[in-house]
């Protein structure tokens, strides 16, 4: 089936779509080829030496060890938010799709914290888990934890994939619910009829229909865990202590704007791009056709 | 009203913005100054624009330190550099290497024909901000240096002296850990510029080769010696009991003093302001404590705050206002107000021997003690400041090192050698772009 419309003059389809493409050509295409631009150089802060370097500015990036860190953390990082946060959203979607009374009110007050902003939300644990201030750190303390993740690395990364999980379960949750319910309720009651417990019930019936909305989420939660995670990482842990939150979204800041060095920071951050455009791909190429809708 | 008269009136309007009725020139100041120092940049700018007529300074806020530097570094390259920037002293290598984009204080003195007497200034801050040969590059503004901050209720209900040397403190916070303060006997902001950048300084030891840097960009790292590892390892002892307990990179930690959980604390001078306003204990500040087998120590420390930077490229009658403004900031009575209203240290002679005079730091000694520490000898070629590219990160890759060592991942020589190695790759990295 095609749609067509039918435009009477050849300039007015274009006219319609020129502002949309202003827009992405200003916002994304420029800057996009101005960082392309910019990692080939070698150049001073201040822009005042420019000298063309070709591929020197990733050759310099792979001879770095702490770059192969980086991009491990950064998939770990991701994968522990997206796995964790998705789980955690399905659970409450689950329950929060029952029948039952004071409903609208929990999924309104579940939605909430997709409102806040990343930099609030670091701000947020790091009152309740700083190790001088945070009223949890008491309790850990009080448990017999040695809760200071200052200097512990791996209790600095369970604290921002906490964190960055936490605020991504909203959004998760969301698509969740609407995805559970628009399951046919004729099917579950088939099975309900057959004598399938709830659990089977869930992982035979549920989660194979839910399949598209757990991919679309996992691609959308990926792309989250290695972009916006930015703001939490910035307030709560600064990518310390040592390198252990250092992901690669803010090794390109570091560099770039603490370290002016900018050629290798544009590197980085065309190598990200490529990621994106990659994990983009997959969805559309992969997941949109091997899912059953 | 018609839609052609608004027209004109509008015309008029912009007209007159774009050129004030009496040709003052503006300046314009960019800092990152907040609070109670803010009221001071507004003040002083004030009190110049209504001293004469020719000129109006224009402060605007930035930011944080590396936010106002970014700033600054992103108008030049768009061609709209601010006259007079404010940058704190590890952003000094950076601005100096940007020749062209910055207008050196000396140079712009001369040009403009302004009574400049290098020698009027207290030689450890513009040491900081000079050329070997002394020639004064930026204007140094707002200057600190590192103290250690003393709560002397502790220390009594402890039964504990204020101490002098490391073996003293490390004394000193096991017991006061025993009298109580379990989670922290003493600690310190600003890791790197404490445990390696002042504690070489005030022994006396090179941080880095060609006097840290000062005398040129092909500066090599030298922190791994024998007296900071020896610290380092001290600091990594006492952290698994918590005699020691790490505080962060920057200062965030400050609290911990303020709220009476670590006794004895170390950090910049300018913090005295918190001090006052929180701390519901008699306190006081002392200098840095040393390493008494240290041979000559103490040595002198070194400043940590910010310099004003002039930024190249403007025209003559401009910088004949920077100049008048610079002149006008060096005056002994408003080196004293500075002094007084913001904590930070008085720059010129005359204003530190003015504020002696009045009797300013009889009850109030504590505020004497950077000036004191600052002066305390001739600085060395490992006292007189650090001139590193890249210092912000640098001091982030330090701080990683240190804490992995503090953390146990490391041992202090391996975590000292580390950071030595990767801030070498830095500044060589530095010295490419630098411009020549």
């Amino acid at each position: 089936m095609q749609k067509q419309a039918i435009f009477q003059s050849k300039l007015l389809p274009y006219a319609l779509v020129a502002p949309q493409l202003a827009i992405v050509l200003i916002f994304f295409y420029w800057p996009a080829l101005q960082a392309v631009i910019q990692s080939f150089l070698l150049q001073d802060a201040f822009g005042l030496s420019t000298s063309f370097v070709w591929f020197e500015n990733y050759l310099d990036l792979f001879k770095e060890r702490a770059y192969f860190e980086a991009i491990v953390r950064t998939f770990f990082f991701s994968f522990a938010i997206a796995v964790s946060s998705l789980s955690f959203a399905l659970l409450l979607a689950v329950m929060a799709d029952k029948p039952l009374r004071g409903g609208t009110l929990y999924r309104t007050l579940l939605i909430w914290p997709y409102a806040v902003a990343p930099p609030v939300v670091g701000v947020l644990w790091i009152f309740m888990l700083h190790p001088s201030l945070g009223v949890l750190a008491r309790y850990l303390r009080a448990l017999g934890i040695d809760w200071n993740p200052l200097l512990d690395g791996d209790q600095a990364a369970a604290l921002i994939i906490l964190a960055a999980a936490w605020k991504q379960i909203s959004y998760n949750f969301l698509f969740f619910l609407a995805g559970l319910q628009s399951i046919p309720r004729s099917v579950l009651e088939a099975a309900a009829i057959d004598g399938a417990r709830p659990m089977r019930r869930f992982w035979t019936v549920t989660f194979p229909l839910l399949s598209p909305t757990i991919f679309f989420l996992l691609v959308v939660n990926i792309v989250y865990a290695f972009f916006d995670t930015f703001g939490i990482i910035d307030t709560m842990t600064r990518g310390g202590p040592g390198k252990s939150t250092e992901t690669l979204v803010y090794k390109v800041y570091t560099d770039g704007l603490l370290g002016g060095n900018l050629g290798s920071s544009a590197a980085q951050s065309v190598i990200l791009m490529i990621m994106v455009i990659v994990l983009t791909g997959i969805q559309f190429r992969f997941v949109e056709r091997k899912v059953t809708y | 009203m018609a839609l052609r008269h608004f027209g004109a009136a509008f015309a008029v309007a912009v007209g007159m913005a774009a050129s004030p009725a009496l040709a003052v020139t503006e300046i314009q100041w960019w800092h990152a100054m907040t609070g109670a120092n803010n009221d001071v940049i507004v003040k002083l700018a004030g009190d110049f624009n209504s001293a004469q007529s020719d000129y109006k300074v224009v402060p605007t806020y930035k930011g944080n330190y590396a936010d106002t530097m970014n700033a600054g570094i992103a108008a030049f390259r768009a061609g709209n550099a601010p006259h007079i920037m404010q940058v704190f002293e590890v952003g000094t290598a950076t601005m100096m290497a940007a020749t062209g984009a910055v207008k050196p204080v000396y140079k712009l003195m001369q040009d403009a024909g302004e009574k400049f007497d290098p020698k009027a200034y207290l030689p450890a801050i513009t040491g900081y901000y000079s050329t070997s040969k002394g020639e004064m590059l930026s204007f140094p503004f707002n200057s600190s240096s590192t103290v250690m901050w003393v709560n002397l209720d502790a220390l009594k209900k402890a039964n504990v002296e204020i101490p002098k040397t490391w073996p003293e403190v490390f004394d000193a916070a096991k017991k006061l850990k025993a009298a109580g303060h379990a989670t922290c006997g003493f600690s310190n902001s600003w890791v790197t510029w404490v445990n390696l950048e002042q504690l070489s300084a005030w022994h006396n030891v090179p941080l880095a080769s060609k006097a840290n840097g000062l005398d040129g960009f092909d500066t090599v790292l030298s922190f791994n010696g024998p007296l900071q590892v020896k610290h380092l390892q001290n600091l990594v002892e006492l952290q698994k009991d918590k005699t020691y307990d790490y505080a962060g990179r920057t200062n965030t930690g400050e609290g911990r003093f303020t709220s009476g959980e670590c006794p004895l604390y170390l950090t910049s001078s300018a913090f005295f302001g918190n001090v006052k306003a929180q701390a519901k204990f008699a306190f006081t500040a002392v200098p840095m404590p040393y390493y008494p087998d240290a041979k000559g120590a103490p040595q002198n420390s070194i400043i940590g705050g910010a310099s004003l930077w002039v930024m190249g490229g403007k025209s003559a009658d401009e910088y004949k206002g920077v100049a008048k403004f610079l002149t006008f900031l060096s005056d002994t009575d408003r080196q004293v107000f500075i002094h007084k209203s913001s904590g930070y240290l008085p720059i010129t002679k005359a204003a530190y021997d003015k504020a002696k005079a009045e009797g300013f730091y009889k009850d109030q000694p504590y505020l004497e003690t950077p000036l004191l520490e600052l002066t305390n000898k001739e600085p060395t070629e490992n006292s007189r400041g650090l001139r590193l590219g890249n210092m912000v990160q640098l001091r982030d890759v330090w701080a990683e090192e240190i804490e992995q060592a503090l953390a146990g991942k490391k041992t202090a020589k391996q975590a000292l050698d580390a950071a030595v190695e990767r801030g070498n790759t830095m500044l060589r990295q530095f010295e490419k772009t630098a411009v020549k």
